[in-house]
């Protein structure tokens, strides 16, 4: 027997027959969901690297804190290469006395050396290519820029000390990467133009770059040749590494998304188990007649598994296609964060979506499946045979394993996979356990009720392993989108309430020795209170314990990025009120002066120090040892300075520091600033407050997408409802039909039902509530030390949200009850 | 009669079935022997429960006995494994149903092919045909089972059973779901393709106008042989 055509024919006709509709579905959610996340991944990462040269505007780039050394430049041109330098540092726009934080850099003719610059005419206008850089005494600013200081091109402004003007409006820069991480607008101007700014004083928070372009041998020349000449607070980057901030918090952002999507895997999984044993179930007697007729269990496996796969390869392709389109949406919701218009998808996330697709079919549908092969002929005389072998513990470990290998593919990280496993498990277990104490409890209602709501909550209880499933899975979708939606807003309120009215919202850094009495006196003529400031002393840490501290030894990532940038150090007689010692002491007056430190708690988690370990700093040239005295944990969100390194009074002495400091701006006092800005034109402004709203708009953005994923979950929940209404078909028929018989009207049978599914729908919604309101507070009281209020909301949407939409679904999805007639009923069975 | 020079299609010897039930073990069959030859036909007979169906079952290799041994065609059923068994059903036995058992998702032609694919037959479609023709449902090839009448969806059955021509036919009470008049029908149309196949018929019934049209009959009383003709 041609068992592959005959498994081709057996899907069409058990398609037609009805059969495989459910099982079809869920797979398609499953795969959607998995898919849809993985072509907006896929294209991100496309972009990114193609874009990766033109991200650097370069194919080499060489950073530097403190300058570009001209011995570069030339040993750079004497291999044939090209170069350009460029210099960025944030400072203050100013028209008349409005001031504006920009993020300002500075290029010399050459620029970019990769990719090109597109200006317009007017904000938004039409763009042109350009090969030209600003002239002398002019700018280009980007259209935010124009927009918040209202100027428009030809007018003039004040950067620094210089007047410019303005002569195009910026619209694209390669190396400018996604609008992420770079928080003010953009001033570019020439390189020639710096001096007059006098902007770029010793201590300034300045970037040096040096672009370098050309042939792939030389430049590997050029490579060797300055690696070992690069000093502490150098670097190189090249397209290997472009960007790897945004690189970085795309892959994050995709891998979360993913994992999101595998709640939609979970549940398909759950009603394709549903599904799969029905159709075993219905399919016992025709494997007894092929039995019987002398197909062996070889054939039978065969045929059905043939089946399977073609299911399964169908409704992947078919999630695939759903996946792509809803791709566009999640690419829509995170538009802030991609770069620029997306390539086209690879064939990837196909492969990846038919794969996730065969695995949960394998995972969930192969135990009920293989179960057939036991079917006995002889049930062909005996109809009573052929009630399975009990089923073991087989089921369960498939499902888990496929859904642990998808995890495990999706975190792409064993420690995460681990803790997401461990993590679904326990709440599983937990909501199962809960959903099961509420179905019991269904019990003691049922004496008080009529007739009609006795018998739908009897069909609950009787039902009570599925009940338990579909409370499990509907709670658990409908918890996670009260947790976005309701509660989030709920503990976003709460912890903008818990910051005092007065909290700092400005921030002023590079503040030199000779500009501290100035600025006290400037606040006090002001009648402000007088500023508190901080010494701020910048170093690499070198050594720890006497051995290098080598970047590369270390695996966290931010471990990494933390010893190869330079630390902000601080001296301080007294704790910050809101720092706590949780290991160690604080220095007493007898320490100062001492080679001690205190550290943050975090950092010294991620950099694995401990009380007594032996520092070296590397400020200013020469090496500064110290040992760790205490560890401290800091309120950040208090918006006050704080540091990650503390020494006690005195020993930071000898070395160059700037000064920082915070205060308080009421939300429209903007002339405070402009004449701040005015009067102390090298210091720094940071504006919390436009950071915020900034940091704020990213997160509703990725809280949306997350959401959007769930709303799969959502559908794979209605999957799995409608799974668990046809397994109970017949019965439900036969009970229908009978009650009929019996007297019943269509109308109690038509309450009973709708009884049903409202009370499913209900308890679902409890347990969402009940675990939503749990995490909530966790969530307040451990992470954000607020105090949590009880919203009543939250239970009223969740409560009556469930027994409204699946009382809803569930009704209508069992009309078919209604709709046979009774004698036909009981002929058929 | 059985002609001593042929050797039987069929050999029971001391066959015996037990099973475990709650109350404790209980004998269902109990030293069984038999013998049927090639081209005959036989009925067994006995009250509701005495064991028919089981000694069916274990003659066609679809059960396993608790002791004794049935013999097919000269292979010892019990030195085969379950797909071994199933081999040899393909090859050589056909079975009718009290209840049919047509797949209800196959079409009648679909429902006669199947044991024609599985035993490989070249032209399945063709053979179900002229079988379907030969019980008299040309007009009905692409209809369901559930659309059918009792009567008719034996027919098919019956052409199911008859398409390999095997060499061995059991029918479990064929007339048991059916009104007398189209049993006749059925029984007749069971005889004339036994005897124009030239295989061999053992059927299980109640009915006595049924057994009165075979050559033996064998009486089953609470799962022993009582009398065999
Ligand atoms: N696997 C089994 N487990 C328990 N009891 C069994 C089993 N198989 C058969 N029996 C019992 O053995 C007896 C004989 O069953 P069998 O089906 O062979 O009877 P039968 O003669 O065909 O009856 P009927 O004419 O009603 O079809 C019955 O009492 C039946 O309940
Ligand atoms: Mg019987």
């Amino acid at each position: 027997m041609n068992t592959v055509a005959a498994s081709w024919r057996n899907l069409w006709r058990d398609w037609r027959a009805g059969e495989l509709r459910i099982l079809a579905a869920a797979l398609v959610v499953a795969v959607a969901s998995v898919s849809s996340v993985g072509f907006f991944t896929d294209r991100t990462q496309q972009a990114l690297r193609e874009q990766a040269n033109e991200l650097l505007a370069a194919d080499l780039v060489v950073l530097s804190g403190s300058g570009i050394d001209e011995a570069w430049r030339d040993n750079a041109r004497a291999h044939g290469l090209a170069t350009a330098r460029s210099m960025t540092f944030p400072s203050v726009v100013r028209l008349a006395d409005r001031p504006q934080l920009a993020e300002v850099k500075a290029v010399e003719d050459g620029y970019p050396l990769r990719g090109q610059l597109r200006i317009a005419e007017e904000a938004f206008g039409v763009e042109t290519v350009t090969r030209a850089i600003p002239a002398p005494g002019t700018v280009w600013l980007d259209a935010r820029m124009l927009q918040m200081l209202g100027v428009r091109v030809g007018d003039a402004i004040h950067l620094g000390a210089a007047q410019l003007r303005v002569a195009a409006v910026l619209a694209y820069e390669p190396d400018r990467g996604g609008d992420l991480f770079s928080i003010a607008p953009r001033v570019l101007l020439n390189y020639a133009d710096l001096p007059a700014t006098q902007l770029t004083r010793a201590g300034s928070r300045l970037t040096h770059r040096l672009l370098v372009a050309g042939d792939k041998l030389q430049l590997e020349r050029f490579r060797a040749w300055l690696m070992p000449r690069l000093k502490p607070g150098e670097r190189l980057q090249d397209i290997r590494e472009g960007r790897p901030e945004l690189r970085s918090a795309l892959d994050r952002a995709g891998q979360f998304l993913g994992l999101t999507a595998l709640v939609s895997v979970l549940l398909a999984g759950v009603a394709v188990a549903t599904s799969a044993r029905r159709y075993s179930a219905r399919h016992l007697d025709s494997v007894a007649v092929l039995r019987c007729l002398g197909a062996s269990q070889a054939t039978v496996v065969k045929l059905f598994m043939f089946e399977m796969l073609w299911l399964g390869l169908l409704a992947s392709l078919v999630g695939c296609a759903l996946g792509y389109a809803a791709q566009a949406g999640l690419a829509y919701l995170l538009s802030g964060l991609v770069v620029t218009a997306l390539p086209a998808p690879t064939v990837w996330p196909v492969v990846a979506g038919v794969v996730t697709g065969l695995v949960t079919l394998l995972g969930f549908a192969l135990a009920p499946l293989l179960r057939l092969k036991d079917v006995p002929p002889l049930r062909v005389l005996r109809r009573d045979l052929g009630a399975l072998p009990p089923r073991g513990a087989l089921p369960y470990a498939a499902a888990c394993a496929a859904l642990g290998a998808l995890m495990w593919w999706q975190a792409g990280d064993n420690t995460l996979a681990l803790y997401v496993m461990a993590g679904t498990l326990g709440g599983l277990v937990l909501l199962g356990g809960m959903a099961y104490a509420l179905v019991r409890s269904l019990n003691v209602l049922r004496q008080r009720v009529g007739v009609a709501w006795r018998y739908g909550l009897a069909n609950i209880a009787r039902r009570a392993q599925g009940s338990v499933v579909q409370v499990t899975a509907f709670g658990l979708g409908i918890m996670v989108l009260l947790l976005l939606s309701l509660v989030r807003a709920d503990l976003l309120r709460g912890w903008q309430n818990s910051l005092p009215p007065d909290a700092p919202n400005q921030f002023v850094i590079n503040i030199q020795p000779d500009e501290l009495a100035p600025l006290r006196a400037f606040f006090s003529e002001r009648d402000r209170p007088a500023p508190v400031l901080y010494s701020v002393v910048r170093g690499r840490l070198a050594t720890i314990n006497g051995r290098p501290a080598d970047p590369d030894e270390f695996a966290n990532p931010r471990a990494k990025r933390l010893l190869e940038h330079e630390f902000n150090l601080s001296w301080s007689a007294a704790p910050q009120a809101d720092n706590r010692i949780v290991a160690g002491r604080w220095w007493s007056v007898g320490d100062h002066g001492g080679a001690w430190l205190s550290i943050e708690k975090g950092l010294a988690e991620t950099l694995a120090l401990k009380l007594g370990d032996e520092l070296g700093f590397l400020l200013g040239g020469s090496e500064l040892r110290a040992t760790v005295m205490s560890l401290r944990s800091v309120e950040w969100d208090s918006f006050r300075p704080n540091f990650f390194v503390l020494a006690p009074p005195g020993l930071l002495d000898e070395y160059p520091a700037t000064y920082m400091t915070s205060f308080f701006l009421p939300k429209d006092d903007r002339t405070l600033l402009g004449a701040l800005a005015q009067r102390f034109q090298s210091v720094t402004l940071l504006d919390v407050d436009a950071l915020m709203t900034q940091v704020r708009r990213i997160v509703d953005r990725v809280v949306l997408a997350v959401e959007y994923v769930f709303l799969f979950s959502l559908l794979a929940g209605l999957v799995v409802l409608y799974a668990a209404i046809q397994a109970t078909q017949d019965e439900r028929l036969y009970e229908s039909a009978m009650l009929r018989t019996l007297g019943a009207g269509r109308r109690q049978v038509q309450t009973g039902l709708i009884a049903e599914f409202v009370t499913l729908g209900l308890l679902a919604g409890l347990l969402a509530s009940l675990t939503a309101s749990v995490l909530g507070y966790v969530l307040a009281e451990q992470v954000l030390h607020i105090a949590y209020r009880f919203n009543i909301w939250l239970w009223v949407a969740g409560i009556l949200g469930g027994a409204l939409g699946i009382g809803l679904a569930g009704t209508l999805a069992t009309r078919f009850v209604l709709e046979h007639p009774p004698w036909r009923v009981l002929r058929e069975i | 009669m059985a002609d001593a020079s042929i050797p039987p299609i069929v050999q029971v010897q001391a066959l015996g079935k037990q099973v475990v039930s709650p109350e404790g073990p209980l004998t269902i069959l109990a030293d069984i022997n038999l013998s049927i030859a090639a081209g005959e036909a036989v009925a067994i007979v006995g009250a509701s429960g005495s064991g028919k169906s089981t000694l069916l079952g274990l003659m066609a290799g679809l059960d396993t006995p608790s002791s004794g041994r049935v013999i097919l065609n000269g292979i010892d059923l019990t030195t085969l494994d379950e797909d071994g068994r199933a081999r040899l059903r393909a090859e050589l036995v056909g079975f009718v149903f009290q209840s049919f058992q047509l797949l209800p998702a196959l079409t009648a032609l679909e429902n006669v092919m199947l044991p024609l694919e599985l035993a490989g037959h070249p032209e399945p479609r063709a053979a179900a045909r002229e079988v379907l023709a030969r019980v008299g449902l040309s007009a009905r090839l692409g209809h369901y089972p559930n659309r059918m009448s009792g009567g008719e969806q034996q027919r098919v059955a019956i052409a199911r059973a008859y398409a390999t021509r095997p060499k061995l036919l059991f029918a479990d009470e064929p007339t048991g779901n059916i009104d007398t008049a189209t049993g006749e029908r059925i029984i007749e149309l069971l005889f004339s393709l036994n005897r124009e196949q030239s295989s061999t018929l053992a059927l299980v019934t109640h009915d006595e106008g049924l057994a009165r049209h075979c050559a033996r009959r064998f009486t089953l009383e609470a799962g022993r042989l009582k009398n065999a003709t």
